[in-house]
């Protein structure tokens, strides 16, 4: 988005003779928003983070307070228990969109997590080369092997259940593929004339890492974080399936379908509904990433 | 080509292993709270008793080392919860039913996502690529804990074909469900990277040339075009394999199935110290073995990822 050029000296007839020029940005914008099935998936999942965040104020009723008169009951528009009410009367509606919360929350900050780690390991990997390369890379192709559900299984029965644990666990092992992309982003951007110039300046390794690598991969990052949401969801609604993850009073997807799955014969809109906003968020950030993927870095087309 | 196994095993297998072993190992000890701690009104000599049976008043690095050299001899030690077993022996009892059903599932999964992938390679761009696509869209994002009850619904409570859960011994239908269950994602994963692949090597020179030549499609397919294709699918494998037996915690249980996915998630809520460990090193070992496997099987197939 630069500022129009002022005219040229001698060409001062009024005539406007600049370029309107696309930077990447507004290509890559281009090319997502031509991208329908990007697009839509996006809008869809814009409800859901909106329904999550607000829909429990539609409801007259609150996540906790069991509903004596209605015990898992099935949808009832006159009770307005859209979804229906678990076991103990609580509403699903609200409890669902609860759940969603936590679900995206830790969706959301595991990413982060594995960003974070990934990009700073990746960059420092590919920045510092040699036998430290190589020995980072060496340290990766062995936690890459590891049976990493079980070690955070392992983790999570050890030491207690609680919410921050498992943003730690689920980022702390998911950020190996993250670390690889960044280093071979760092790789071809080392011998770059800037990174060269920053040296001669006499900026520190660790200075170049964080002011001139890691700002010029974030847009490759952000594409592959988007498809880390979807795993990070995946694999808490796992943990708290296996009654590792979230604890009564909160509630997320998995510990959602887990109520659900044992009721399946009796109430089976208790699976129905998390399961639906469950699905229906991975799909749509598989379209996003997928979408986003493609409109900022082509070549993998 | 020795060399490439060995350096495999040797340098990287092994390793990680050990790696693996001893953080699990630190890991569970330094957990706050012990297997024998919940147990109240225990008088401290019995308490100590039980302890020294299991070596726990044992400094750590004697625990390690003892546990290592049983480790050696394939001893995984007592369990700490059924006290009359020792780890060995449910372990015994549980790997063939796991075994059987990953078996199962890991041959049902190659089968229909490699015909799935070729089918849709074939017909690209029709509706019949189009419907694959999509139900293997669906197969990657329906998680296996959503799919075992909704199949556990329609086929045993409303057709009532089959039975709700249940081993008995791995009979026919006791395995339908669960295989279908577990198989479900790496089918999608694996028919995508087929038709990837295969759209590729249809379209690169050589089958052109076999083409040109006049040979039946059918025979093109089978010696020219899908040793090349399937080259990415057998890289998936590994991970493939880790996959089957993690989804097999959540099928076992579901399901009721007596595997090491329940061993394991039993294990872990009872705090059985040696259980645990047991388990993981048992499926870590499987793991990293069947990673070499196919990396060694890659190289003798693909020559050029011998070097690296």
């Amino acid at each position: 988005m630069n500022p129009p050029l002022p005219p040229l000296p001698g060409l001062d007839d009024g005539q406007d003779l600049s370029i309107q020029s696309r930077s990447l940005w507004a290509d890559a914008r281009r090319r997502f928003l031509r991208n329908k099935a990007a697009v839509a998936s996006l809008g869809v999942l814009s409800v859901v983070l909106l329904l999550c965040v607000f829909g429990a104020l539609l409801s007259p009723h609150n996540a906790e307070d069991p509903d004596w008169g209605s015990m898992q009951t099935a949808p009832d528009m006159e009770a307005q228990h859209w979804f229906g009410t678990d076991s103990l009367g609580r509403d699903l509606f609200v409890r669902t969109l609860l759940g969603g919360r936590i679900s995206l929350l830790v969706g959301a900050l595991g990413a982060v997590v594995a960003v974070v780690i990934g990009t700073l390991y990746g960059a420092a990997s590919g920045f510092l080369g040699g036998k430290t390369d190589s020995l980072m890379m060496r340290a990766l192709e062995i936690l890459a092997s590891f049976p990493v559900m079980f070690l955070v299984i392992v983790l999570m029965t050890f030491f207690g259940r609680e919410l921050w644990l498992i943003f730690i666990a689920i980022g702390a092992v998911s950020w190996l593929d993250m670390a690889r992309i960044v280093r071979g982003q760092t790789l071809s951007l080392k011998r770059k004339e800037f990174i060269e110039a920053a040296r001669v300046a006499g900026v520190s390794n660790l200075g170049i890492i964080l002011r001139h690598i890691v700002p010029n991969v974030l847009g490759l990052v952000a594409v592959y974080a988007t498809l880390l949401v979807p795993q990070m969801i995946l694999f808490e609604s796992f943990l708290s399936y296996l009654g590792l993850g979230v604890q009564e009073p909160m509630t997320s997807w998995g510990a959602l379908l887990e109520q659900g799955a044992k009721s399946i014969e009796s109430a089976p809109w208790e699976l129905a509904f998390p399961a639906a906003f469950l699905v229906a968020t991975l799909f749509c950030f598989n379209f996003v990433g997928d979408g986003l993927r493609d409109a900022l870095d082509p070549k993998d087309r | 080509m020795l060399k490439f196994v060995l350096r495999r095993l040797f340098l990287e297998a092994i390793p990680t292993l050990l790696v693996l072993i001893t953080l699990t190992f630190f890991l569970i000890r330094l957990a706050p709270g012990g297997p024998f701690s919940s147990e109240i009104s225990v008088p401290p000599e019995v308490l100590a008793n039980i302890q020294a049976q299991y070596r726990l008043d044992q400094p750590l690095w004697r625990q390690y080392l003892h546990y290592l050299n049983d480790l050696l001899h394939g001893d995984l030690g007592p369990s700490f919860k059924y006290k009359d077993f020792s780890v060995n022996d449910l372990v015994n009892k549980a790997f063939p039913v796991s075994l059987r059903l990953g078996l199962f599932a890991f041959v049902v999964a190659l089968v229909v996502g490699v015909t799935a992938g070729v089918i849709a390679a074939l017909r690209q761009n029709t509706w019949v690529d189009y419907g694959v696509m999509a139900a293997a869209m669906l197969g990657v994002v329906i998680p296996n804990f959503v799919l075992a009850p909704v199949l556990m619904l329609i086929f045993a409570v409303w057709l009532k074909v089959l039975p709700p859960g249940g081993w008995e011994g791995g009979k026919a239908m006791f395995v339908v469900l669960p295989v279908a269950v577990l198989c479900q994602h790496y089918i999608a994963v694996i028919a995508r990277i087929t038709r990837g692949s295969m759209i590729e090597v249809l379209s690169s020179p050589f089958i052109r040339t076999a083409r040109a030549k006049g040979l039946p499609l059918g025979y093109i397919l089978r010696r020219h075009a899908l040793k090349p294709a399937l080259l990415p699918v057998l890289s998936y494998l590994g991970p493939a394999f880790v996959g089957v037996i993690t989804g097999s915690i959540v099928v076992e249980s579901f399901f009721g199935i007596p595997g090491i996915g329940q061993l394991f998630v039993n294990g872990a809520l009872n705090r059985d110290y040696t259980m645990v460990m047991g388990l993981t090193v048992l499926i870590g070992t499987l793991m990293i073995l069947f990673n070499a496997v196919v990396d060694i099987l890659y190289g003798l197939i693909d020559p050029r990822m011998r070097i690296r």
